[in-house]
């Protein structure tokens, strides 16, 4: 063996079912910081990383997870083309120890794509509690791949890794280790299986798995399918060996997937093949030619069947349940290990009522129970938004006094260096007040609200919701999975955006798409915050009192108010999402709403730590950076508009006014409808636009306190329902414009992306509208 | 007599998949999460409203929509009774 040569980089993919701890276990392997998460569909795109070991150095790529390679969802496509198409040195295959049957469903299919298999049994530590012990050594010796078991979260689990990666790289040949195993070894499988399953279909399973053995390990197969499968698939890949000659892409796996009648494959092969031949509609001819009509949904089943078999004989082998757990009768043992055992060791008595009776059901009853379920989702919420206004209001005073402080050095060294006082004053009072406004306010909310959001996600609630929501997103004809991206867009609308990739119908998954902004995202919710307690809870009546203390949002109270109205504010969000997502599936987005299919991960236990240190880290400087990026272009424009005059008057002025009388109709003014337009980079930025516009000389006027800035707005002729008609404004106008970039990436249409920007715009003037009349009507009145 | 499906069965029963009914898609992904005939699925509760229930199938709880569940067709046993009295049991 060659010692210490540093080789090129070795690719290698993490791959396997969703929700197992891929993200996790590159994280820890590579040291960066991709977001986990304990739901289904948290990862949703490929994320490269590097890291080094004593022999090689890897580039590692943390793939989507997927039930199977037969894709439906575009997540799962990704994942597949990844595996397909790009040359990987070997892909490590993540199993859950608590699911081991379905993650090794996935296995035997990767290793008909990729012949350098590594197996990564994780959650070892979760099934250890469960009772359930696995033995790798049978696996290895079975699979004939390197088998390691790891908890993700351990930090010696890299080590495991990299070690077992090394060990794999440096042997001299892969395939040769393979022909060390006699092949003999794989008749007690067979043998096995019919001892637990005397069923008729099984015994013509196993016979064809004879077949196999004696066929040995002739290069590729890991299965043998039935003969009819078998032969279409040698028809078919002699075809497609013919038109790609010279690439090295797996062509018994392709044929197979071209045979289930997988036709993103097809689109997808079409594409590589057009780089290198230019002939088009050649590989339909070749599949239709080579495939006897009407075999799809039986060659589904036969091969589906087929590898969950050979899966579950595997893993029925390698559980090693202590004692007397392999006779069925034993209730006390099944209790302990019925999340992993395959059916038929546990009676059905047992296995239901040990579920019945565990931790987790218990908190789901009560979590999605019929009475409880959604007043404790609105309660959960409630007392989010409550902790984040009242945890808020504290640093947000710390900072804002400390930005003045520096504000005032920063002048005095403005004066000695001996800047031009337009400079010093677009320097100062331009960008660093707007960024400095940003900082202090923003920063804080998002820094305890987040968090807290993802402490529940760790727990594993969001897929609760998405439970609980479900039937009603089923009433407006669209998928359930949409409550789960609408969280991710509390985050980020893009992020969001992005994440509606887990709905597997493409119209279902446009209505999330479109509808994804009506939740406030990072960037509009501090806004919201602070129209919130200057204006709700600041002054009772609709008579505001400038001069009134408006920092009263610290006493609890209060901030109870605020929460309340805010939480008003969101569930106005999730309705008009319903009544959009209704709307569109009538109208422009017909159809029926498809299946919907969700798996509710077992709670977990969150790791506090280090999800705040990451939360607050990650949300700070990236809100930081956007911040200041979005800012300082907006604080140059705006101190130019506010400078720059026109016929005597300012640009700024001259614009607000054009905008005036539209604005009035809908209860705002002019600036603020600019604000909206300017803030388009960032909705950070709409409501220190608003005062840096209302403050005459182009920047802010001064510097912190709350009640200065109501000051200003009610200079300006801001009520209550002025305030209230921006706050309905910003949860309902064009998403972003990072968000619209999202949505043209993923609709790939013009068109989408202007409904994107339509439908929000006008839910929201409608909103609007109805709202100060109904104002109006109530001041009438009084 | 109707066949028997996914959906007849209440929170605490259990039953044994004989076939599912379904095409395309839905038949992969339900094949996918191992509800081949055989397998046994026990219905562990159900949403508030009532329809997206939850399924303990293969380790894993999945939730299922009516609709779905109403495509898969379970083997007519009275193992869910079974089901129910050792619910009640214990």
């Amino acid at each position: 063996m060659k010692v210490r040569e540093i080789e090129s980089e070795k690719r290698v993919a993490i791959a396997g079912n969703p929700n197992v701890g891929k993200s996790t276990l590159f994280n820890e392997l590579t040291g960066l910081h991709q977001h986990t998460g304990n739901w289904t569909g948290k990862t949703v795109s490929n994320a490269w990383g590097c890291c080094r070991s004593k022999k090689f150095s890897y580039l590692l790529a943390d793939i989507p997870g997927t039930y199977s390679l037969l894709t439906r969802s575009a997540e799962e496509e990704r994942a597949r083309n990844f595996l397909c198409f790009e040359k990987l040195d070997a892909c490590m295959v993540v199993c859950d120890a608590t699911c081991l049957e379905r993650g090794l469903n996935l296995l035997l299919q990767i290793m008909e794509i990729v012949p350098q298999v590594v197996l990564c049994v994780n959650l070892m530590d979760e099934a250890r509690r469960k009772n359930i012990r696995i033995d790798l050594d049978i696996l290895q010796t079975r699979l004939k791949i390197p088998v390691i078991g790891t908890n993700a979260h351990d930090p010696k689990c890299r080590k495991t890794v990299l070690d077992a990666l090394d060990h794999f790289f440096s042997e001299p040949s892969p395939e040769g280790k393979e022909e060390h195993i006699p092949e003999g070894k794989e008749e007690p499988a067979s043998e096995g299986k019919k001892e637990h399953a005397p069923e008729g279909k099984e015994e013509l399973a196993s016979e064809e798995k004879e077949e196999h053995a004696l066929e040995g390990s002739s290069k590729n197969p890991v299965i043998t399918y039935a003969p009819p499968v078998e032969e279409a698939i040698r028809n078919l890949s002699a075809r497609l060996r013919q038109i790609l000659p010279q690439t090295d892409l797996p062509f018994r796996w392709i044929s197979l997937q071209l045979l289930l009648g997988d036709t993103s494959l097809l689109a997808e092969l079409d594409r590589y093949l057009s780089a290198l031949c230019p002939e088009k509609g050649i590989l339909e001819n070749v599949l239709s030619s080579s495939m006897p009509s009407g075999t799809q949904d039986l060659f589904t089943d036969q091969v589906t069947c087929k590898i969950a078999e050979y899966a579950s004989s595997l893993c029925k082998e390698a559980f090693r349940v202590s004692g007397r757990a392999h006779t069925a009768r034993c209730a006390h043992c099944c209790k302990n290990c019925i999340y992993a055992l395959p059916s038929e060791q546990c009676g059905l008595q047992e296995t239901s009522s040990a579920y019945l009776h565990s931790l987790d059901r218990r908190i789901d009853r009560i979590l999605t129970g019929r009475f409880l379920g959604y007043p404790l989702m609105i309660l959960l919420l409630l007392l989010l938004f409550w902790i984040t206004i009242v945890g808020a209001n504290y640093p947000s005073e710390l900072l804002s006094s400390a930005f003045s402080w520096l504000e005032g050095k920063l002048d005095a060294a403005a004066l000695a260096a001996g800047l031009t006082p337009w400079l010093k004053d677009l320097l100062i009072y331009g960008i660093f007040r707007t960024v400095a406004w940003i900082v202090s306010v923003m920063l804080p909310p998002m820094a305890i609200f987040f968090p807290l959001f993802t402490l529940l996600e760790d727990v594993g609630y969001l897929p609760r919701i998405a439970y609980n929501l479900d039937s009603y997103f089923q009433k407006c004809h669209s998928c359930g999975k949409q409550a789960l991206t609408m969280a991710m867009g509390f985050g980020c609308n893009a992020a969001g955006v992005v994440g509606c990739r887990i709905i597997d119908s493409p119209r279902e998954r446009l209505i999330a798409i479109l509808t994804n902004s009506f939740v406030p995202c990072n960037g509009r919710f501090p806004a919201l915050i602070t129209m919130i307690s200057l204006f709700i809870i600041g002054t009772g009546k609709f008579s505001a009192d400038p001069h009134a203390p408006a920092s009263s949002a610290g006493l609890p109270g209060h901030a109870f108010v605020a929460a309340c109205c805010l939480t008003a504010l969101i569930l106005l969000g999730v309705l008009m999402t319903f009544l959009v997502s209704r709307i569109l599936s009538a109208t422009l987005l017909k159809g029926v709403p498809s299946s919907f299919l969700l798996e509710l991960p077992p709670y977990r236990k969150p790791r506090v730590g280090k999800v705040i240190v990451r939360s607050v880290l990650d949300r700070t400087l990236s809100l930081l950076s956007r911040a200041v990026v979005a800012a300082v272009p907006a604080g140059l424009l705006l101190w130019l508009t506010a400078n720059l005059t026109f016929h005597g008057r300012t640009i700024l002025s001259l614009c607000s006014g054009f905008l005036d009388p539209l604005a009035k109709r809908i209860g705002l003014d002019g600036t603020i409808l600019m604000a909206f337009l300017l803030g388009m980079p960032a909705n950070e930025i709409v409501l220190p636009i608003i005062l840096m516009a209302y403050s005459g000389q182009g920047f802010l006027q001064e510097l912190g306190g709350s009640a200065s800035i109501k000051a200003i707005l009610t200079a300006h002729g801001w009520d209550t329902a002025t305030a209230l008609s921006v706050c309905l404004f910003s949860l309902m106008h064009w998403p972003c414009a990072t968000t619209l970039l999202t949505i043209h990436q993923e609709t790939h249409s013009l068109k989408w992306t202007l409904a994107a920007i339509l439908i929000p715009l006008s839910a929201g003037i409608t909103c609007c509208i109805l709202f100060n009349l109904l104002m109006q009507t109530i001041r009438f009145f009084l | 007599m109707n066949p028997k499906t996914l959906l007849t069965l209440q929170p605490g029963e259990a039953g044994i998949v004989e076939r599912l009914s379904c095409t395309g898609s839905l038949r992969r992904r339900l094949l996918d999460i191992g509800l081949l005939p055989g397998a046994q699925i026990v219905c562990v509760g159900c949403s508030p409203c009532k329809d997206p229930k939850a399924y303990l199938v293969r380790g894993a709880v999945i939730a299922l929509r009516a609709t779905d569940s109403r495509q898969i067709l379970l083997k007519q046993e009275d193992s869910s009774e079974a089901g129910i009295r050792s619910a009640r049991e214990s």
